[in-house]
């Protein structure tokens, strides 16, 4: 499996359990090592390079500068035991942010983005719905202005109002910021308003590929078909 | 502006025996800067399916589709998604957009994709807002909730924000009233003078006449269907 992902591009993967569209997301965040290929990320220090290849320091520190991953279950992208601003904090500070009001203030303008009340940037994630965790989880990663972010079902667990509200940030962010996203969704409406390119995948590979309105409309492949005539009008 | 040669297209419906079904071929045609041209044609005629293949959202099987020296029909979709920030506009019949964006941005995003700044954006999305009669009081609500008529405005608002050298309209002026009907039409006019190429389907035949200088009548792309 090969593909580009540019600067400011948005591209979805969609497909059925077991497809294997996490499992992707993990190896291209070196999460999981490949048996074969190579994974080039565009560095700002050195350029294109091979991530699967460099050292471990290394891709720890793409991973809390320039990358974000969202994890599909919120206990998996957050610290539980530490306060909602300590969680975003924490991410300003693993970049190099000591002033104490200017990361409280930063905590403060996140949590607002995601729809948490400034009232509980002190209380532990642990007393928050699920929903609220997903938010805070998506402002811990988007706090640090990372350049590219990896997603596995980040609306999956929302309500519908607070999924719109972060499809619109997450547009906005894209837009304003050039911010590139891989998002890994069985969504399609959410896939039609945030991805840009669309992946469809079956039995771990890659059976359809392309804009996201033309793939979505005008699908080729069977399975796609198949995939676009199920979803439920509303 | 737009170039269209030996255009055909079919449907495989792999789920229902793999039935092909032709819908186009030799669909051939050329729109100038400054010019309107209209789609005519039964419904089913494949007015609407020429219109999406020139916008990208349908693929093309065969031919050129080249839309300011961009083969749609070959590019990358990162050339095709340029081309629509940018180039090309298509304002369709049905608004889709993010649930909870106040109209006055949904409105606004075009300009901002190419760079705006977001008073300046917001002062043309106000604009036409204005002109198209959507009141005030509705511009910091979802478009989402509005009428037909005021959602079909908001979509035209929004694709005549920024000013595309080529457009695609897909009856612009379907239930509107005649006021608006006059405005939608006049804002198609002004899209001329600067220069656009405009391809438009409208079924509203005195609209046609005012503003589209020659007809295409898509029946004759039909294929000949075997007894």
């Amino acid at each position: 499996m090969s593909f580009d992902l540019y600067p400011g591009e948005v591209m979805g993967i969609v497909g059925e359990s077991g497809s294997g569209k996490s499992k992707l997301l993990k190896l291209l965040a070196g999460h999981l090592e490949p048996d074969l290929g190579e994974v080039l990320f565009d560095t700002r220090a050195e350029g294109l390079r091979d991530t699967v290849t460099m050292s471990e320091p290394e891709r720890r520190m793409l991973a809390r500068t320039d990358w974000a991953f969202v994890h599909q279950n919120p206990r998996d992208g957050l610290r539980m035991s530490v306060t909602a601003g300590g969680n975003v904090g924490e991410r300003l500070m693993a970049v190099g942010a000591r002033h104490y009001g200017r990361i409280r203030e930063e905590a403060v303008d996140w949590l607002g983005r995601v729809e948490i009340d400034e009232s509980r940037i002190d209380d532990r994630p642990s007393a928050f719905s699920g929903g609220m965790q997903q938010r805070l989880q998506i402002a811990r990663n988007l706090v640090t202005a990372p350049r590219l972010v990896f997603m596995d079902e980040p609306t999956g667990g929302l309500d519908v109002s607070v999924q719109a509200r972060l499809l619109d940030l997450l547009r906005g962010l894209v837009r304003d910021m050039g911010l590139s996203a891989i998002v890994v969704t069985h969504d399609l409406a959410v896939v039609r308003l945030l991805a840009h390119r669309l992946m469809v995948m079956k039995d771990g590979r890659v059976v359809e590929a392309g804009l996201t309105d033309q793939v979505l409309d005008d699908p080729q492949h069977g399975y796609t078909q198949l995939l676009v005539s199920s979803v439920l009008q509303v | 502006m737009i170039e269209l040669k030996d255009v055909a297209k079919s449907f495989t419906l792999h789920n229902q025996g793999a039935a092909v079904i032709p819908v186009m071929q030799n669909a051939t045609l050329s729109v100038q800067p400054g010019e309107c041209v209209a789609l005519v044609g039964a419904s089913g005629a494949g007015k609407s399916t020429l219109m999406r293949m020139i916008y990208g959202n349908y693929l093309a099987q065969a031919g050129c589709i080249v839309v300011d020296g961009v083969d749609v029909a070959r590019a990358e979709p990162r050339e095709i998604l340029e081309l629509r920030r940018v180039t090309i506009g298509y304002v369709s019949q049905f608004l889709r957009v993010v649930p909870r964006v106040p109209t006055l941005d949904v409105v606004a995003e075009p300009l901002l994709a190419v760079g705006v700044e977001l008073e300046a954006a917001r002062a043309r999305a106000a604009a036409l807002l204005e002109r198209l009669n959507i009141p005030r009081t509705l511009w910091g609500l979802s478009p989402t909730t509005f009428s037909g008529g005021e959602q079909q405005r908001v979509n035209v608002a929004r694709g005549f924000a920024h000013g595309y050298p080529a457009l695609l309209l897909d009856e612009p002026t379907a239930s509107l009233d005649a006021v608006n009907r006059a405005t939608v039409l006049a804002l198609i006019e002004e899209a001329k003078a600067r220069g656009a190429a405009i391809v438009g389907i409208f079924h509203d035949a005195a609209a046609r006449e005012q503003v589209c200088d020659r007809e295409i009548d898509v029946t004759g792309f039909t294929p000949q269907r075997a007894a």
